[in-house]
């Protein structure tokens, strides 16, 4: 990546040219190159994650499980959830583009610990060796959610590997929360104020609350399930007098709030993103801010709607349901309000407000199926199916994974002083769009007709929607493959982007592209109010464009 | 039930069209109608209380009615009307083994009547599964040490998908069976046939045969509490404290006695943990039922050669205590090792 830039005659230093070779980057504490090998790195996990979609789907073309062995099939869905879940989709957005963002939307130099951000990617890396080592000394069955007693007893696969893995990445998680948090309390640029900070600040801040807070619980709870399995200590097993629904609760006390740490960063993207595009500031600033920090403290009060059917009290189920559906508000208000700020805007559709679109109308089924699962009645039934499957995948594809799509073409030009091509560009959202409605759309329909999930072979009448599914997903491979090349393609070939191409608001903007080391020739000063688009569009005072 | 579900899914089903339809079709319009050509200057808004109040407080009505509606379904799935028929399950790895009240035992299919209330009482003898049967919009977990339990009402005669629904290992897609829904009459003729006893009378085999008879005796000179009509119905415990004799108090009682003490009794039953098979504790627990509503009678403490085996129980997960047949507690022999490490 970075070699395509030197090539191209750099006339001014910026972070990518100020220092070559390879200990340049593996030593660096710059926060922008930090992002970009995280960018490198879940990329890479990213397809491989996606490669393991692949076979999943492909085997499920017929109803015999003839494709692989049912073992094989096994260790495909938990190795796609591991690698999708804690390699790919807990970091994407908050340590590729929380990262490279954070300082540069608050005028700072970096992120206040810059050495924790790179022993952050080190952890990571290491997290995720340990899971590579579990996938290449047979792989892993668990599932990605490890439950007890299986987990601890009776699979034969490399589980204590895997929870190392999983262990280590979850503190790159917890340093990378605890930069944001720390930066965007101390290290806001003179006069910017809270009420003046970018949503996608106050989005990652609500993030990285909940990464400080959760991750630590799952560590734990891996731990517990390593001294199980080697120790056979007694916790979650019931024949060593422990119990299998602790496991539970621990372990989605971290993982609904991770939920969030996958769709929060997405949301804060979409609200810079619909704003730009439309040129307005978002409707509802404040709601739409708050809403994260209401969704950041209600999720992680609704771990038990995971549990409903297993065994729990059904006061207990009622009281999670209740409150479960407390949390579907928030959503509801951030999707109204970026609905509302299109209405007399000023509206074009480059690639990453098609992306926002798609964003909007996938997030919104997503989140209104949860709505169906939280009705503790019809979970009993589709729990544990493919309606769940597909809920899911609404909610971290076609939110999480469409989101990371519209921030990394949003931001790409300022990454790399480059644009990518639109028209490749805005065939691949499309192709995203079709193709992500076509494999997961049929799920919620199996799901309904009773299919369960992690099936490896099923009764024929489910078939026909099964062929639609995977055909669908390799249209989303397509779409998900041209990026890849395009972008690629744009750092030696694509058109100099400048400091500012969509004249967008927000400090990241008012520096060079790519931007110097340290981001800002001198610290800016902020007097205006975030999202100042009447400002840039020269009806009032104008802003100050560096670079 | 299912048409309960279904209305509710329904009903749901058009709340959230209706919003994916209404956001789309905002978004669709305002995307055209101020698109840069026709709109080149955005008009800044920032905001509207009362938007924000309307577009927070509608959704916030809606949810609430959805929650009271499914909140009164979940009611009736999970509360099983008095009077309902019991049929005993145990989960393994990657079977469904069922134990009817009449005597019938089966695997990987479940007779059961039209007609009728039918709950499910259930455990797993290795790792969690999870009862599912989507025509009847039931499912619930089936767990290692303890019991759990859901209900139907069939309706129609036929073969219904049984599915296990929480992920159990390798053949986790191969453990499925049939629930066969008869005629009452059909179902009737079915259980009585060629059954050499109730569950109940296997339970009181049992019973006899671990020596239970030595101190739970019916007169009130035992060791241990009198069990006629004990199930059901309130118990005081040691601490003052009350729990209700259900199913899995008895088998609390009996896997580990000294969880609970009825007051006035010493904590001196050991554990048959290890040592009874699921199939042998739920034989215990059906019969101690029996004894609670008067089916059945406590034996007279003495022992007697036990003739009764267990026809469907796998020979490999009888425990090293089932050969000894004498009416003495046997001795405490090595822990049942667990099923999947075969």
């Amino acid at each position: 990546m970075e070699t395509a830039i030197q090539n191209t005659e750099p006339k001014k230093k910026n972070y990518l040219n100020a220092d070559y070779g390879v200990m340049s980057w593996l030593l660096t504490t710059d926060h922008k190159r930090i992002a970009l090998l995280y960018l490198g790195s879940i990329t890479l996990f990213f397809f491989l994650g996606g490669f393991f979609a692949m076979l999943i789907r492909l085997e499920l073309l017929t109803p015999a499980g003839d494709l692989v062995l049912s073992d094989t099939y096994n260790k495909l869905f938990t190795m796609h959830g591991v690698v999708m879940i804690f390699l790919f989709l807990i970091p994407s957005i908050p340590a590729v583009f929380g990262n490279f963002l954070v300082p540069m939307m608050i005028g700072a130099k970096d992120l206040a610990f810059p050495k924790l951000n790179l022993a952050s990617w080190y952890l990571y890396m290491a997290g995720a060796g340990f899971i590579m080592y579990a996938i290449l000394t047979g792989g892993l069955d668990t599932g990605w959610t490890f439950y007890t007693p299986y987990s601890t007893t009776y699979s034969n696969t490399n589980v204590v590997s895997a929870a190392i893995g999983v262990f280590i990445v979850g503190f790159s998680s917890i340093f990378t929360g605890l930069n944001i948090m720390v930066t965007v309390h101390r290290m806001r640029a003179p006069g910017l104020t809270w009420q003046r900070l970018p949503l996608f600040i106050w989005a990652h801040y609500a993030t990285s609350v909940i990464m400080v807070l959760g991750t630590p619980v799952l560590a734990i709870t891996i731990v517990l399930v390593a001294l199980e399995r080697i120790f056979h200590f007694g916790i979650f097993d019931a024949r060593l007098g422990g119990d299998p629904l602790l496991f539970q609760h621990l372990f989605w006390f971290y993982s609904h709030p991770a939920v969030y740490i996958m769709i929060l960063p997405s949301m804060a993207v979409i609200s810079e993103v619909i704003a730009c595009f439309s040129r307005k500031r978002p409707f509802g600033y404040n709601f739409i801010a708050m809403s994260s920090v209401a969704i950041a403290v209600l999720g992680f009060l609704v771990w038990a709607h995971h549990m409903f059917v297993a065994g729990i009290s059904t006061y207990a189920a009622m009281i999670f349901s209740l409150l479960t559906f407390f949390v579907a508000i928030p959503s509801a208000v951030k999707v109204f309000n970026w609905t509302a700020t299109l209405y007399k805007g000023s509206i074009t559709f480059e690639t990453p407000m098609l992306y926002a679109f798609a964003f909007i109308g996938l997030f919104t089924i997503g989140g209104l199926t949860g709505v169906f699962l939280g009705a503790v009645g019809i979970d009993l039934h589709v729990t544990d199916t493919y309606f769940v499957v597909a809920h899911f995948h609404y909610v971290m594809v076609g939110g999480g994974v469409t989101g990371f799509l519209c921030a990394l073409h949003f931001w790409w030009p300022k990454m790399t002083g480059k644009m990518y091509p639109e028209s490749f560009a805005k065939l691949s959202a499309v192709l995203v769009f079709l193709g992500f409605n076509l494999t997961f759309f049929p799920q919620f329909l199996l799901g309904y007709m009773g299919m369960p999930r992690r099936y490896h072979a099923y009764p024929p009448e489910f078939q026909v929607l099964n062929v639609l599914s995977t055909a669908g997903a390799s249209i989303l491979a397509v779409g998900f493959l041209l990026p890849m090349i395009y972008l690629a393609w744009s750092l030696r070939y694509g058109k100099d982007a400048g400091p500012n191409p969509y004249r967008a608001a927000g400090l990241e903007w008012q520096t060079v592209s790519p931007p110097t080391t340290f981001n800002f020739e001198e610290t800016p000063v902020v007097t205006w109010e975030a999202y100042n688009y009447d400002e840039i569009d020269g009806t009032t005072k104008g802003v100050e464009v560096a670079g | 039930m299912a048409g309960h579900v279904d209305a509710l899914y329904f009903a749901l089903v058009a709340m959230a069209a209706f919003f994916t339809f209404l956001v789309s079709a905002l978004i669709l319009y305002f995307a055209i109608r101020y698109r840069k050509e026709r709109s080149p200057q955005a008009t800044q808004i920032h905001g509207s209380t009362a938007l924000e109040l309307i577009w927070t407080g509608i959704p916030l009505g809606i949810v609430m009615i959805i929650f009271v509606w499914s909140s009164i379904i979940f009611f009736m799935q999970t509360r099983p009307p008095k009077g309902a028929m019991e049929v005993y399950t145990v989960g393994k790895q990657w079977m469904w083994k069922f134990q009817h009240t009449e005597g019938q035992r089966e695997i990987n299919e479940l007779h059961v009547p039209s007609g009728r209330d039918v709950r499910m009482i259930m455990t797993s003898q290795d790792v969690i599964h999870s009862f599912y049967v989507p025509a009847f919009r039931i499912k619930a977990d089936v767990l290692p040490g303890r019991y759990t339990s859901t209900w139907f009402h069939a309706t129609t005669p036929g073969r219904y998908h049984l599915f296990c629904a929480e992920y159990c290992g390798t053949q986790h897609s191969g453990m499925i069976g049939e629930v066969v829904v008869m005629e009452p009459a059909d179902y009737d003729r079915w259980a009585a046939g060629g059954v050499d006893g109730s569950l109940a009378s296997s339970g009181e085999k049992t019973f006899q045969q671990y020596g239970c008879s030595m101190c739970h005796r019916g007169d009130a000179a035992g060791r241990g509490p009198n069990l006629v009509g004990v199930f059901g119905h309130p118990v005081l415990l040691d601490d003052g404290r009350t729990v209700t004799a259900d199913e899995s108090y008895v088998r609390e009682s009996i896997l580990n006695p000294g969880a609970k003490i009825a007051s006035g009794f010493k904590n001196i039953m050991p554990t048959f943990e290890g040592q009874l098979s699921e199939e042998e504790v739920i034989g215990l627990v059906a019969y101690v039922k029996a004894l609670g509503n008067g089916t059945a009678n406590l034996p007279i403490p003495v022992s007697e050669p036990n003739s009764g085996d267990y026809p469907l129980a796998p020979k490999a997960e009888s425990s090293a205590a089932k050969s000894d047949k004498t009416a003495t507690p046997p001795a405490k022999t090595e822990p049942a090792k667990p099923a999947a490490k075969q």
